[in-house]
């Protein structure tokens, strides 16, 4: 079960960085979702991988390790944030330069319709 | 104390021209000479006990933490220091008031000179190793300030960089040689380093302490190879070059040398290192005073030849030696500034420093011609005056110098060829510019100038005569304190006087006069064979150096720095799979010793879809759309994963964030091209996989590494205190809002930042607006789904409730104020999209921003809250209420907290969404309007 979440993790970090790689802004955005989503799974598996366990005092079940859950938890909400903030950015980029281009070099798009 | 105002008057006196500028020039000088003065009484008070052998010190703790004190000491040579900087001083601030013109800021002069005369002050006086090179480092930016005071020319900014660069960079490595001092010796007191010369000598740092002592020396005395910078600090106003190269900033180098004789003379190393650089100075500076055409290039030459002197004589390891030197420094200040006072008098009456140009001057300023002619006679080391006496010395020091064995003969025939050359550049002086025929074409007819601007020179040359003829009387006392404070142990005997017999170093002097005199007259012999040699100009080839440096910086700046977020997340990436990857190389093998978990085919069908999934997401990423969809199923496989590890926090507020996030990604979509074109070559393609693969595998391998070796967590501590302490039973909730609330506190001011920022680039956003899809279909005019919002209507209240209900139970069980918020907004974002932004805004008529604020306001206020109660920030209570009909119910001021980031996270979510989604209205194409 380990080596299946390891690899998962692997091949979600190398999906997320091929993508921070390309050259248009869309592409990173997403690329830098599927890496925090790795980054998540990673931090989560921390504390080892608990099955059937819990984080609730005095139930029946043994206990889960709750600090990297809080932690996670919150990086959860701050990658939404941080997610939102950068494709507002790559809209205002390309609302001000005509271009969504993030190698260096501008090419700017025809544009078609523009208010 | 008093000691302190030696320091204390100068620096206060830097602001006295600023609060006199608008008096009269006069007035202005009178006034900033004023302190000065006084700190001179002060110095003098002192004498008396000085001589007599005390050292009056004054220390005062100033950053202890780095053993850095204000701490001063005056002892002889500190003394004669300060009688030289004070003196001379004061009367370059009398001479600048006449030589200034009137365009000439004096204000901006007087100030920059009172600065500088407060650090070299300070270098002199400084009792503790950091202070002096605080002191020291500030005389280069001082000095840096006056020499490039006219500021228009470009010559003085130039000369200006320079001097600071060579002078700077010596001071660093002073600093480095200084901090090691205090290493070996353990303390930057100077008292105890000036009683520590065997363990110095005895280190193994000796020598790295003494070359990195006296590089500082070296550049600061413009000592060869160093020398280049001196030149180029004429093009400083005459006064400037007069105090600086006289009596302060050059002197600031042959001091140092004289305060660390005695810890670090006495070696071989020392030996050879400071009499080659100070013979080669003294030789190569002696030629070049006899080459140059500029007046004041004469005496820049000769003053780097009499530095070079100077350092010779300390470098000789006698005590005689140290002697002449300390005496050569008084006389080599007085007449060299009386010098430079006449070549300023001469500039400035004649328009001109060219020496080709100036001839005869005698007879248009005859008194000025004498002051010349006694100051370039006591350079020259005529008898009765001083410079015979310290270069008579010199020569007699240079016969004992034994160390070169049976070539020891050359040091005093280097030495006399030295004061032949010193003699002929000093007669060239006088009788090319005051002499030897007509002037040529001068742009102005030259005149005696004011009366009080020849004042300087003629104090100064009173005592090149009285020194030269009575120096029993007048410079042994001060000699015998200095010299005591220079050569360890018992102080030598210093006898002054002008007859010592019929003797070898009396011969010497005679030869050099003989000699200097032939020498000038052959001078032209000497023209005719320099002029073959092709001239180095020291400031073009140091500036093309700086402008190379500067096109290499930009170079690399451009390579590093193109604008491609590509490269930079190529190298960034690069750099971090390194690491990680040679943390890996030191673990002996992968596996941990934990029992492994078997796996089921639920999860074995969960991970490979999940990979399926992200791969799908890449192999589209063109068609944006269908990327985006892939992209929700990884994440609602993420929260998944959550929860089948016992993460029932995680998986809500996953599956929540997962909705915001693709509903934003799809708005965005809209303004974004709904196609990547195809850019990256394939050479590219392989370096990214590569790169990716590469991280990929270093991830999978540190995380299974990780997993499969057994914790110990400190989260036992949560566990056990989440009742007692918290009185919440869900830990993960308790550790949010209680433990670890300052984290929480923190995040949701990063979520509420986030969602201003978000506002204000949303603020007169211009957009590309499609009017249809890919294929050309124009969009659907049904705008809103009959179903969806009357779904939405229905689901909104009690999407609220359920809401409320995960905010309430959070502290006990899964929940918590972050997903609850997260599903309060998912509910009116459904509202948003069901109804369209008009008709949701007239019904939602107010402003997120402002609970978004609340939000975080009432969190902060809860941890203040515990101020009241004289706790720590964000301490949290709680206790049992009984309330009539719902019973006894447990209330923590953590849940005040929540509440906290509950009205966060909706404010935040919604500020984010309903702005752009706004956007969206305000641009619809008008055809679709109707």
């Amino acid at each position: 079960m380990e080596a299946l979440y390891a690899t998962v993790t692997g091949v979600l970090t190398a999906c997320g960085i091929y993508l921070t790689l390309r050259g248009r802004t869309f592409p990173v955005v997403v690329g830098l979702t599927l890496l925090s989503y790795a980054v998540n799974l990673f931090l989560f598996s921390m504390g080892g991988l608990a099955s059937k366990s819990t984080t609730i005092v005095d139930s029946s079940f043994p206990y889960a390790d709750p600090l990297p859950q809080a932690l996670v938890l919150t990086a959860i909400v701050i990658g939404f944030a941080m997610t939102a903030f950068v494709v507002i950015l790559a809209m205002r980029t390309r609302g001000d330069l005509g271009s969504d281009s993030v190698d260096g070099q501008r090419t700017d798009e025809p544009r078609e319709e523009r208010k | 104390m008093t000691l302190l105002l030696i320091i204390l008057l100068p620096l206060i006196g830097s602001l006295v021209p600023l609060a006199s500028a608008r008096f009269k020039r006069t007035t202005i000088a009178w006034l900033v000479a004023i302190l000065p003065a006084i700190a001179l009484g002060v110095a003098a008070y002192h004498t008396t006990s000085v001589f007599s052998g005390n050292i009056p010190t004054v220390s005062l703790p100033w950053v202890p933490s780095l053993s850095l004190d204000l701490a001063f000491r005056l002892d002889g040579l500190s003394l004669l220091f300060v009688y030289l900087v004070l003196g001379i001083g004061l009367l370059i601030i009398l001479y600048a008031r006449y030589y200034l013109s009137e365009n000439d800021s004096i204000v901006r002069f007087y100030g920059y000179l009172m600065l500088f005369m407060t650090a070299m002050l300070g270098i002199v006086t400084s009792d503790n190793l950091l202070l002096l090179w605080f002191f020291w480092e500030l005389t280069s930016l001082s000095s840096f300030l006056l020499i490039g005071y006219w500021s228009g020319l470009s010559s003085a900014r130039k000369g200006a960089r320079m001097a600071l660069t060579v002078t700077g960079a010596g001071g660093l490595c002073l600093l480095a040689g200084i901090l090691l001092i205090g290493n070996v010796v353990g303390s930057f007191d100077l008292t105890t380093v000036l009683e520590s010369r065997e363990l110095i000598q005895s280190s193994p740092y000796y020598t790295a302490i003494l070359l990195l002592v006296l590089l500082g020396a070296f550049t600061k005395s413009a000592q060869f190879p160093f020398q280049f910078w001196l030149p180029h600090a004429m093009a400083a106003p005459t006064p400037v070059s007069a105090y600086l190269h006289s009596a302060t900033m050059v002197k600031a180098g042959v001091f140092l040398l004289a305060r660390f004789y005695p810890v670090l003379s006495g070696t071989d190393e020392w030996f050879y290192i400071v009499t080659l650089v100070g013979l080669t100075t003294l030789l190569y500076g002696a030629f070049f005073a006899l080459i140059k055409q500029d007046l004041k290039g004469v005496l820049a030459f000769s003053t780097i030849s009499h530095l070079g002197l100077i350092t010779l004589l300390f470098g000789f390891n006698t005590e005689l030696a140290a002697v002449a030197a300390v005496f050569h420094i008084i006389n080599h200040a007085t007449f060299k500034a009386s010098l430079f006072m006449a070549a300023g008098i001469v500039d400035h009456e004649c328009g001109t420093r060219d020496i080709r140009k100036l001839n005869g001057l005698w007879r248009y300023m005859p008194y000025t011609t004498v002051l010349a002619a006694v100051a370039s006679a006591s350079m020259a080391g005529v008898p009765l005056l001083n410079g015979f006496l310290s270069k008579e010395m010199f020569l007699a020091q240079s016969l004992d110098a034994q160390m070169l064995g049976g070539l020891s003969w050359i040091i005093p025939a280097l030495a006399t060829l030295g004061s032949i050359l010193s003699v002929a550049y000093s007669l060239r002086f006088i009788h090319d510019v005051f002499f030897n025929g007509e002037p040529k074409d001068l742009p102005k007819t030259p005149h005696e100038p004011p009366r009080y601007m020849r004042l300087p020179i003629e104090v100064l040359i009173l005592i090149c005569v009285l020194v030269g003829i009575l120096p029993a009387i007048l410079i042994e006392p001060i000699l015998t304190a200095a010299t005591a404070a220079v050569v360890p142990g018992e102080p030598p005997q210093v006898h002054l006087s002008l007859w010592h017999g019929l003797n070898l170093p009396l011969m010497m002097s005679g030869i050099a006069l003989m000699g200097g005199l032939l020498v000038y007259i052959a001078r032209d012999h000497i023209y005719r064979f320099h002029r073959q040699f092709k001239t180095l100009n020291a400031r073009d080839s140091f500036e093309s150096m700086v402008q190379k440096l500067v096109k290499l910086c930009q170079w690399s700046i451009d390579r590093f720095e193109n604008g491609s977020l590509q490269r930079y997340m190529f190298w960034l990436l690069l750099t971090a799979v390194g690491f990680a990857a040679s943390g890996l190389f030191q673990v002996p093998k992968l596996a941990g010793d934990k029992v492994v978990q078997p796996v089921d085919s639920v999860l074995i069908i969960g991970g490979v879809i999940l990979c399926l999934a992200a791969i799908g997401t890449i192999m589209t990423h063109r068609k944006r759309l269908i990327s985006l969809l892939f992209l929700s199923v990884v994440g609602m496989l993420v929260s998944l994963t959550f929860a089948r590890f016992s993460a029932p926090d995680l998986a809500l507020t996953q599956l929540a964030v997962e909705v915001v996030t693709i509903i934003l990604l799809m708005l965005a979509l809209f303004f974004l091209p709904q196609k990547t074109p195809k850019e990256s070559t394939g050479g590219r393609v392989l370096r990214d996989l590569l790169l990716a693969g590469t991280f990929g595998g270093v991830i999978a391998s540190l995380n299974y590494a990780v997993i499969t070796r057994p914790v110990d967590s400190i989260s036992r501590f949560f566990i056990e205190n989440s009742v007692p302490g918290g009185g919440g039973h869900n830990i993960v909730n308790v550790i949010l809002v209680d433990f670890r609330g300052f984290d929480t506190l923190g995040e949701i001011t990063v979520l509420g930042i986030a969602g201003v920022a978000i506002y204000k680039l949303l603020n007169r956003l211009r957009l590309f607006m499609p009017s249809s899809d890919l294929e050309g279909r124009p969009w659907s005019s049904e705008r809103f789904p009959v179903i969806l919002y009357s779904v939405s209507q229905t689901l909104l209240p009690l999407a609220l409730l359920v809401s409320a209900f995960i905010f309430l139970r959070g502290h006990n069980l899964p929940g918590g104020g972050f997903i609850a918020g997260l599903v309060a907004a998912v509910a009116i974002i459904l509202i948003y999209m069901a109804r369209g932004v008009e008709w949701s805004q007239r019904r939602l008529s107010f402003n997120y921003q402002p609970i978004a604020v609340t939000g975080v306001a009432i969190a902060a206020l809860t941890g203040l809250g515990s101020w009241v109660f004289n706790a720590p920030f964000l301490t949290s209570s709680f206790g049992h209420f009984e309330i009539p009909v719902i019973g006894d119910i447990e209330l923590a001021t953590a849940l005040l907290f929540d509440l906290g980031v509950y009205l966060t996270v909706v404010g935040a979510t919604l500020m984010i969404l309903a702005n752009l989604g706004k956007v969206t209205t305000s641009h619809r194409p008008t055809k679709e309007k109707q």
